[in-house]
């Protein structure tokens, strides 16, 4: 019971604006991001693919458990799992899962590293391997991520992450062959937060 | 008696040693414990004995390097991966991080077309290549879409990912790139020798090399926390040979040691305790030689139990020293009590000897052969070798305080009978199991052992070698061939969920015959690419863009199917030669099945079976060679009961044999049961203090029990002798006698080897109940009418 409470406490905090905070920059965003705990939200993805004619639309959930684990479970347009726990992928499709290691795909996990570092807050891992910027104000702000790695640079040309105080409500990619995707994320519905 | 004798005696004695000392260096030892396994000419448990021994699962060493923080083992377990990788006796080394990727890829990809299941003439039809391509799309809308996109206008129609996700096995996790225990941070690394696992000092070096390597791999820096576990079958046997080795020298020191003191506070003397030696010696040297003459090499284990015999044969020299040294004259019927004596002892010892373990059969010979050298030197050197005026200490106070015990003891001769009853009763009305079931039982691993190889193991989720269906071919393209007509079978088992996976060689190498129907299933370039513009129409991924598609089935149609000398360097060389095996009687391949997933689950056998014999009746009728589902646990175990079966027959005919020939040579129905009474009453009670204290017995208890009627028929044969009472210094000697024999076996029943121990604590107690039951009943059955 006292873990289901706190957990509860958790997530109201992951949404929860602090009226008392002033000024804004990469630190604050980062410690607004890092003070979020575990949570579960709605997300609808677009995808453009150079090589298909019409976008893919992909709907599901996030659920990120501090510091290390990132979810995301699809719904449509077909179900699957896939559990990035900061060293290996484990994809579930059609009641088969595979385990893939990061250090097999370097710029695959640099992608989805990204998104783990700016959902915990993690500015040093972040500038490890991308420059950061910051645009906008706290109540509607704009991270652009741009790699500085060559080999980085390959394959994802900018990330950037907008969102609102301690909030993130859209990650929008763009890769060098073209191909660009945008997520947004929806504000907790009250009782998927508490679930 | 001249001393020209006693030279010629002595030289001839000496010669006699020279002989058997020359054979016995010649010998060779083993401490392999399988010769307690079958020596069975059925192929399948020639197989079974042959995977014991050499399979993979006899090669494996099980790796954790734990007790650091994770960064620090995987560090370590890296290190130790490349270096044992360098490592030529080593066949595979994996610690979970990829090393063939790159090579894996590339072969997979560039024969996909024949080596994925998925491709037949139908995929290739419109509607097939529709569907292959939508499923494309929602890969690509998948989270692996990222990995999936850089292939599509090459391989649209997911070949290579149908591969990968079929050959992608489950491991533990991966932490730092290599293989963790679950929530802990031990790093795991499986290597494989390329010896067998019977290869003893192979197995050895191996285990060297993997401790050097740790070793090696350690920070130099600091003082590192980090430890080495290292277990599996290889383990398993250089340990069982370190301890077999000590021991066998540790009982066989002290339990001569403790003979030799005995001894001389007998005689007081140590030229008479050098002759008393002089039948042992030569006994044990003629057991050794005779034993390395008839099987080739000698096991630890025969040595060991050789101890033993040194406690008896020293019986022979005892009962002759302490006749002559202490009356003038020998009883008329001295030497045929002796004769008598060594004639059951020997029947037990020739149920040994007949026995299929050639183990056992061992001991039967060596014990044999001992026992008769012992006897004869006794009987026609000793006496030659006796100064003239032969005398030992006087044993008469002695003879007449066991005397006086002796008739004492008849008061409660009774016990014997009620003893004997009550331990009937208990044998016969306990509902708890009697015997140990398991093949394991024999093995002198610790539990230790056994525990960090359960863990390891279990970290590992290492494969589980248990089930396999064993299937026999000609050659490797028919034993592929065979493989693949049963995959359908086996797929089926595993929906049923009668198990929870299985593997093949055909999955990694199918048959030429299967990649050339794929390829040849491939439609020609302008067929392919109608067929391809109707299949696309209507879905996001439009035909135009797959030119590489096209290009690329038409350069497979005409591809050379891959061959197993083509796998070399990659993964899959490895997996399949894990399953493939050639034997003189054909190519064997071995398919690996999984237990439902919790672990505790056990296949079901007669699911299998019965999925095989349909197999072999629709599919496989033209086809020669077997095809066997094999569950090595239970098939060595059947064959261990099967052994203990065997035991027991032949003890009851030994015994039957011995009881034979005392009734011929008795000649009395009264004298028979004076005889049968201690022994039956020892062993009875031996049996139940045994399951009384919770001891599981093994067919070496059995044989233990042999023994004591072998060993305690000597003591009764000495009460019942009719040529008047027992003289005090018969008494004496029975009593060293029993003493030496309790030093013998008694040292065994403290050993850690199960196989000694088990013998040495039915035997000891069992051979001193059989000389105190035989007291106390010593008066009562003179005097019945």
């Amino acid at each position: 019971m006292r873990a289901f409470v706190s957990f509860c406490f958790a997530c109201l905090a992951l949404f929860v604006v602090p009226a008392h905070a002033a000024g804004w920059d990469i630190d604050q965003l980062m410690q607004r991001l890092a003070a979020n705990g575990a949570g579960r939200v709605h997300f609808t993805e677009t995808r453009h693919l150079v090589l298909l004619d019409q976008p893919l639309v992909i709907s599901g959930e996030l659920v990120y458990v501090p510091p290390n684990r990132l979810e995301r479970h699809s719904q449509t347009p077909v179900v699957e799992t896939m559990i990035f726990d900061g060293s290996q992928l484990i994809l579930t499709r059609e009641g088969k899962t595979h385990t893939l290691s990061v250090r097999d795909y370097p710029a695959a996990g640099a992608l989805i590293g990204a998104i783990r570092a700016t959902l915990a807050g993690e500015r040093h891992t972040l500038e490890r391997d991308y420059a950061l910027s910051l645009s906008g104000a706290r109540a509607q702000w704009k991270l652009s991520l741009l790699p500085s790695d060559p080999a980085l640079a390959q394959i994802v040309l900018r990330i950037q992450v907008s969102g609102s105080d301690g909030r993130i409500e859209r990650i929008d990619i763009l890769q060098a062959d073209g191909d660009r995707s945008e997520l947004r994320i929806d504000a907790p519905a009250p009782d998927t937060a508490a679930k | 008696m001249s001393w020209r004798r006693r030279s010629g005696a002595f030289l001839l004695w000496l010669a006699l040693l020279g002989v058997l000392a020359a054979i016995a260096a010649r010998t060779t030892f083993t401490t392999d414990m399988s010769v307690f396994l079958p020596d069975s000419p059925d192929v399948g448990h020639q197989l079974l004995v042959d995977q014991l021994k050499n399979g993979m699962a006899s090669r494996l060493f099980l790796v954790g390097i734990e007790g650091g923080k994770s960064t620090e083992s995987a560090a370590v377990s890296r290190q130790m991966a490349a270096t044992l990788r360098a490592d030529a006796r080593f066949a595979e080394v994996n610690n979970g991080a990829s090393v063939h990727f790159e090579a894996d890829r590339k072969l997979l990809f560039e024969h996909r077309y024949a080596l994925s299941p998925k491709v037949d003439a139908a995929r290739f039809e419109v509607e097939g290549l529709r569907a292959a391509l939508q499923e494309t799309v929602d890969l690509l809308a998948s989270s692996a879409g990222l990995f999936a996109k850089p292939l599509v206008t090459r391989d649209p129609s997911g070949e290579m990912m149908a591969l990968l996700a079929g050959l992608n096995r489950a491991g533990p996790t991966l932490t730092e790139g290599v293989w963790m225990s679950q929530g802990g941070s031990t790093a795991l690394l499986l290597a494989l020798t390329r010896a067998g696992g019977d290869d003893l000092d192979a197995q050895e070096a191996a285990l060297e090399a993997i401790r050097a390597a740790f070793s090696a791999a350690l920070p130099a820096d600091s003082a590192s926390l980090l430890r080495l576990e290292v277990s599996g079958p290889g383990v398993f046997a250089v340990h069982s040979r370190e301890t077999i080795k000590s021991e066998v020298s540790r009982i066989a020191a002290a339990g001569t040691v403790i003979i030799v003191v005995l001894l001389l506070l007998v005689f007081r003397s140590v030229s008479v305790l050098l002759l008393g030696l002089v039948p042992v010696i030569t006994g044990a040297l003629a057991g050794v030689a005779s034993v390395s003459l008839g099987f080739g090499v000698v096991h630890g284990l025969t040595l060991g139990f050789g101890t033993t015999l040194i406690g008896e044969a020293v019986d022979y020299a005892l009962y002759l020293l302490i006749q002559r040294g202490s009356a003038s004259t020998v009883p008329s019927r001295f030497w045929s009590t002796i004769m008598l004596g060594l004639l059951t002892s020997g029947c037990g010892f020739v149920a040994l000897f007949a026995s299929d373990f050639p183990g056992l059969s061992q001991l039967g010979l060596y014990s044999l052969v001992g026992l008769i050298t012992a006897v004869l030197i006794t009987r026609y050197l000793l006496p030659a070798l006796l100064p003239a005026g032969f005398r030992i200490r006087d044993l008469r106070p002695l003879g007449e305080r066991l005397a006086r015990l002796v008739a004492a003891s008849a008061r409660w001769r009774l016990l014997v009978p009620v003893l004997a009853l009550a331990s009937l009763a208990y044998l016969v009305t306990r509902t708890e199991p009697v015997w140990q079931h398991e093949l394991l039982a024999l093995s002198p691993v610790s539990k230790a052992d056994v525990l960090l190889d359960q863990r390891l193991r279990h970290d590992l989720a290492a494969p589980d070698t248990r089930y396999l269906v064993l299937l026999q071919g000609t050659d490797i393209e028919h034993v592929l061939a065979r493989a693949e007509t049963l995959s359908p079978v086996l797929d089926r088992l595993e929906a049923e969920g009668k198990i929870s996976g299985w593997d093949s060689p055909a999955r990694y190498l199918p048959s030429v015959a299967t990649q050339q129907r794929r390829l040849q299933s491939l439609p020609a370039r302008d067929e392919l690419a109608r067929r391809l513009a109707l299949a696309a129409h209507g879905l996001p991924l439009a035909a135009d863009k797959l030119t590489p598609f096209l290009d690329e089935v038409e350069a497979a149609r005409t591809q050379a199917p891959l061959t197993p000398a083509a796998l070399a360097g990659t993964s899959l060389a490895m997996a399949v030669e894990a399953m493939l095996l050639t034997t003189d009687h054909g190519v064997f391949a071995l398919l690996p099945l999984s237990t439902p997933a919790t672990g505790e689950a056990e296949v079901d056998a007669s699911a299998v079976n019965q999925a095989l014999d349909a197999w072999k009746r629709e599919h496989d009728r033209d086809d020669g060679g077997a095809a066997i589902f094999l569950d090595i646990k239970t098939a060595s175990d059947s064959l261990y009961l099967g052994y203990l079966n065997e035991i027991l027959k032949l003890t009851t005919i030994s015994i039957a044999i011995i009881a034979l020939l005392l009734s011929c040579l008795l000649r009395s129905p009264l004298k028979m049961l004076r005889i049968v009474a201690p022994l039956s009453a020892s062993v009875l009670v031996v049996l139940a203090a045994l399951i009384l204290c919770g001891q599981h017995l093994i067919l070496l208890h059995l044989v233990g029990l042999l023994l004591i009627v072998a060993v305690g028929s000597n003591y009764t044969l000495f009460f019942n002798r009719d040529d008047g009472p027992i003289a005090p210094h018969t008494y004496a000697s029975l009593l060293f006698a029993n003493l030496t024999t309790v030093a013998g076996y008694g040292m065994l029943a403290f050993s850690s080897v199960p196989v000694l121990q088990a013998i040495g604590m039915t035997v000891a107690p069992g051979t001193i109940l059989a000389l105190v039951f035989s007291a106390m009943l010593y008066r009562q059955t003179k005097t019945r009418p």
